[in-house]
């Protein structure tokens, strides 16, 4: 078992208001295993990869009847025994690298400084397994882009790198936290594909958190919808078309087809009861 | 009556525009009283007014009598603070060079605000060429540091409280008028004041009745923030001999004849330090409050 | 490129146009002293047609931008006027007494950035707690302050107190004149001069201006780096630092102060800009013999070439470090390029 999460609750607090971002989220995922999470946003999805790998706020308290991570239980590692986990054993993909590269740092120095964080290296054999894995994201021109500085290239490479990045200490889990969704539509498929091939070839698990769930479909095994902070439904990606839960049905039927071309797209409507806390 | 009124201006929905600008007010002034220095400031400040507005009444001693027989004395219950080097009562003089501090500071806001104002306004109004001349000398004023051109003016005026005066408000008018025409500017282009032009309201009397009074509530803020560098200011100019002359009880003037005395009769000097001390740092915890309260994000 | 050097010679321009702001304004505070010029020059009872020669002859009833001309083209051949009190020509003034600030000043800016960026450091990292409290408050004190009201009570406490620090002055005066003048930056010249009791006795003196000027200086510098601190311990990129698994002491210098330290230069180019200012003042209580204490004396004398001469240098020096701040900020920060 690669990532097991009972109960995950996340609140916030401000101005002496308590807001629950997350409430009750439970999900598995074994190892090799791709799991989506799927919602709008402000549905949790963020913040639940987010606390998986204790990044959150310190204002955010975060409660769980269980969160393990490979058998480790998250709740109480040190922030040491967590440093190794972040990076080392999973590694964590945000939306847009315009923001989320350093802005002031090369690409290689921020894939090397990932690299030597977690292996015993200098700087000459971290620059060059920086190349190597600037090679395997298949992005163009590697020795270029390794002294290049974020600013300098496209948002698509800077998702390669930062994918690079990411996997540069060799994790067994990948978070993805919509990847694509800062990118042009022309690069999005190609990026998919790409964390696609990596998590195969690598072993790895996947935890894709994205609004598109035909999308997170067709990348993985199973698929979790997220709304207002609690799993509405988790069934395999292949079943997608037998979805019970109405909020579900209703998000598949809120997208345009080219094949069933309509003049109105209907508008999902919300049922206050899917909020009523399931009996644990 | 004030819970009326506390429900009334924090009601998110307001119907008025009054209503939600007494709503932002209220919300500052509630943040502003959780913030403790804030409230530490604007304790001092208040008292520090009414001290010296009654400085008539609550001084013990005539600010200018001397009493040469007994000079630089220490503390004592007929002299709380002690005597000067002509034997004259330093808290009385304290409290009559809080008036004259207070006064520097109100004649300065007064001249300044209304010229910033005017500029912002009207570069930001008219924009083109008048913005672009405008803000230029704006910025050639910026470009030097505030006291050494205040001691180069004061200089070619003559020393004195008026001369210092004006020195203050020449330099410290340009950044009121970027804050005005930086609100002009988000207004220029606005609906209410393009139906104002199409009533044929001439451009001076939409600037006037329509762009101006909106630029205020921000210029108030920023008065609050500068007081202390006015009264830093002027205590420096008196200082050096350059703002109020020696028998005026000024207390940067008090400070540069007591320097002579400081190794010796250091209580002279200590009292009118402590004097600016306290009342620009309450100025500047209430300034630090205002921006937090104001700007979180900014410095 | 194009782009770079265009935005360049934008910024070149309207350092002109400030420069010649500043030679107008220094010009006309020039023309309205209030010491007659003429009199100064032929005497208080000269007669009327003496005068009228004096008046004439030293351009005085020239329109202004005659006049202006000539004191600009004055200016521009390194010619300031002349100082009635020294009788020295007003530039072999301000380089005598500018090196006496400039090694205060520079002192201070050091220690003030010394102190001034990890206290921001700190209090950005610990927002909220007591020690961001603590060093909020300390900073503030000191910025609220009028310099010489810090710099007297530095005396009282120091030097009439507890004696740790030699009165005014920049030099004991059994070292007065011992040491040649090269740079005329006392620490150096004492050095070159191998002549270490006057070193220490230099840095003796030294020690209380600087630390009243950078404490003075220092309130400005933290403000801005905490601010800018929180601005950067906000990015995105914080976020995938610490998900590489950096501590936390390697994401806050290695990832969130970098992108701060390009805009610090600016802040501290400003800073040096108003450590002239603090440093006038300071001169005046410490009998420091430099620039501020030449100005303030010739202000007191109503010696106006000094005044505005010194005006002039400050204000210049003021603007050229504005400008090296925006070159050096372009060198330095990828983003602009």
């Amino acid at each position: 078992m690669l990532v097991d999460i009972e109960n995950l609750r996340i609140a916030f607090e401000s101005n002496g208001k308590r807001f629950e971002a997350v409430r009750g989220v439970s999900f598995k995922l074994e190892a090799r295993q791709k799991l989506g999470i799927v919602g709008e946003s402000g549905s949790g999805k963020s913040i639940t990869a987010r606390a998986l790998m204790r990044l959150l706020p310190p204002q955010a308290q975060v409660t769980a009847d269980r969160m393990r991570f490979d058998g480790i239980d998250i709740q109480s590692q040190s922030e040491r025994e967590m440093r190794k986990l972040r990076g080392g054993r999973a590694g964590f993909i945000l939306q847009d690298p315009k923001y989320s590269l350093n802005p002031v740092k090369t690409i290689g120095n921020q894939i090397a400084e990932a690299w030597r964080t977690h292996n015993k290296g200098g700087k000459k054999e971290a620059r060059e397994a920086a190349l190597d894995l600037l090679e395997q994201v298949m992005i163009r021109d590697p020795k270029r882009v390794l002294d290049a500085y974020p600013h300098e290239i496209s948002g698509g490479m800077g998702q390669r790198a930062m994918i690079a990045m990411m996997l540069a200490p060799n994790p067994t889990l990948l978070i993805a936290d919509e990847p694509t969704s800062a990118l042009d539509a022309s690069v999005e498929a190609e990026i998919l594909r790409l964390i696609d091939e990596l998590v195969d070839t690598r072993n790895m698990g996947l935890l894709l958190i994205s609004h598109d769930l035909p999308l997170v479909s067709h990348f993985c095994d199973k698929v979790s919808v997220m709304y207002m902070g609690q799993v509405m439904e988790e069934l395999a990606a292949g079943e997608l078309a037998q979805a019970k839960h109405p909020y579900t049905q209703g998000l598949l039927n809120c997208l345009p087809s080219l094949d069933h071309p309509r003049t109105d797209l209907p508008v999902l409507t919300r049922d206050p009861s899917w909020l009523e806390e399931k009996a644990q | 009556m004030l819970a009326d009124f506390r429900a009334w201006a924090l009601d998110d929905l307001a119907t008025s525009r009054r209503q939600a600008a007494w709503g932002r007010r209220y919300r500052i002034w509630l943040a502003l009283k959780a913030n403790p220095l804030a409230m530490i400031g604007m304790i001092i400040i208040g008292l520090c007014v009414i001290l010296a507005l009654l400085a008539p009444l609550l001084a013990p001693h005539d600010p200018a009598i001397q009493d040469l027989e007994n000079r630089l004395a220490r503390p004592t219950a007929e002299h709380l603070l002690g005597t000067d080097e002509l034997g004259r009562d330093i808290l009385s003089r304290l409290l009559y060079g809080g008036r004259i501090t207070l006064g520097i500071v109100v004649a300065v806001v007064i001249m300044v605000a209304p010229v910033g104002l005017a500029v912002g306004t009207i570069a930001g109004y008219f924009g083109g060429w008048v913005d672009k001349t405008l803000m230029r000398i704006t910025d050639v004023f910026l470009a030097f540091p505030r006291l050494i051109l205040a001691l180069a003016f004061v200089a070619a005026l003559s020393p004195g409280v008026e001369s210092a005066i004006l020195a203050i408000a020449l330099t410290a008018w340009p950044p009121y008028a970027r804050i005005a025409r930086a609100e002009t500017l988000t207004v220029r282009n606005s609906e209410f004041i393009e139906a104002v032009a199409m009533t044929g309201a001439s451009s001076w009397r939409i600037i006037l009745r329509h762009v101006a009074p909106l630029c205020v509530p921000s210029l108030v803020v920023r008065v609050t923030l500068d007081m202390a560098s006015i009264i830093i200011t002027a205590a420096s100019l008196g200082f050096l001999g350059m703002g109020a002359q020696p028998p005026s009880p000024e207390w940067g003037a008090m400070i540069a004849t007591a320097k002579r005395f400081i190794l010796d009769q250091w209580w002279v000097a200590l009292s009118p330090c402590m004097a600016i001390l306290l009342v620009s740092l309450a100025f500047n915890f209430l300034g630090d409050g205002l921006r937090d309260v104001l700007d979180p994000k900014q410095d | 490129m194009n782009q770079r050097a265009k935005s360049f010679a934008a910024t070149l321009g309207s350092v002109l146009v400030t420069l010649f702001g500043l030679s107008v304004i220094t010009f006309m505070i020039g023309r309205v002293m209030p010491v007659d010029p003429v009199l100064a020059a032929v005497g208080d009872n000269a007669p009327a047609d003496v005068v009228a020669a004096a008046r004439a002859a030293m351009g005085l009833d020239d329109p202004l931008v005659v006049q202006y001309w000539s004191y600009i083209s004055n200016v521009l051949q390194g010619d300031l006027g002349q100082s009635v009190l020294t009788r020295n020509p007003v530039v072999s003034d301000i380089a005598h007494y500018f090196p006496a600030t400039l090694e205060m000043a520079t002192l201070a800016l050091i220690l003030a950035t010394l102190l001034g960026v990890p206290a921001g450091i700190v209090a950005a990292v610990k927002r909220g707690s007591l020690t961001d409290q603590i060093i909020r408050v300390v900073c503030i004190a000191g910025h609220s302050v009028p310099v010489f009201v810090l710099a007297l009570l530095g005396l009282l406490i120091f030097y009439v107190g507890l004696d740790l620090v030699p009165g005014p002055g920049r030099q004991g005066f059994i070292y007065d004149g011992m040491v040649p003048t090269v740079t005329g930056i006392l620490l150096i010249d004492s050095l070159l001069a191998g002549d270490m009791g006057a070193f220490w006795d230099a840095a003796h003196h030294l020690a209380l201006p600087v630390l009243i000027l950078a404490y003075f200086s220092m309130a400005y510098i933290t403000r801005m780096t905490r601010a800018f601190m929180l601005d950067a311990l906000k990015g995105e990129f914080i976020i995938s630092a610490r998900a590489k698994g950096l501590s936390g002491w390697k994401v806050v210098m290695g990832h969130a102060f970098p992108n701060v330290a390009v805009q610090l230069i600016t802040v501290l180019a400003l800073t040096y800009a108003g450590l002239l200012e603090g440093a006038v003042i300071t001169e005046t209580v410490f009998a420091w013999p430099g620039l501020g204490q030449y100005l303030t004396t010739a202000l007191m004398n109503g010696d106006m070439n000094p005044v505005v001469g010194t005006t002039l240098v400050i204000g210049a020096i003021y603007v050229g470090l504005n400008l090296l701040a925006d070159i050096l900020y372009r060198v330095f920060d990828p983003r602009v390029k």
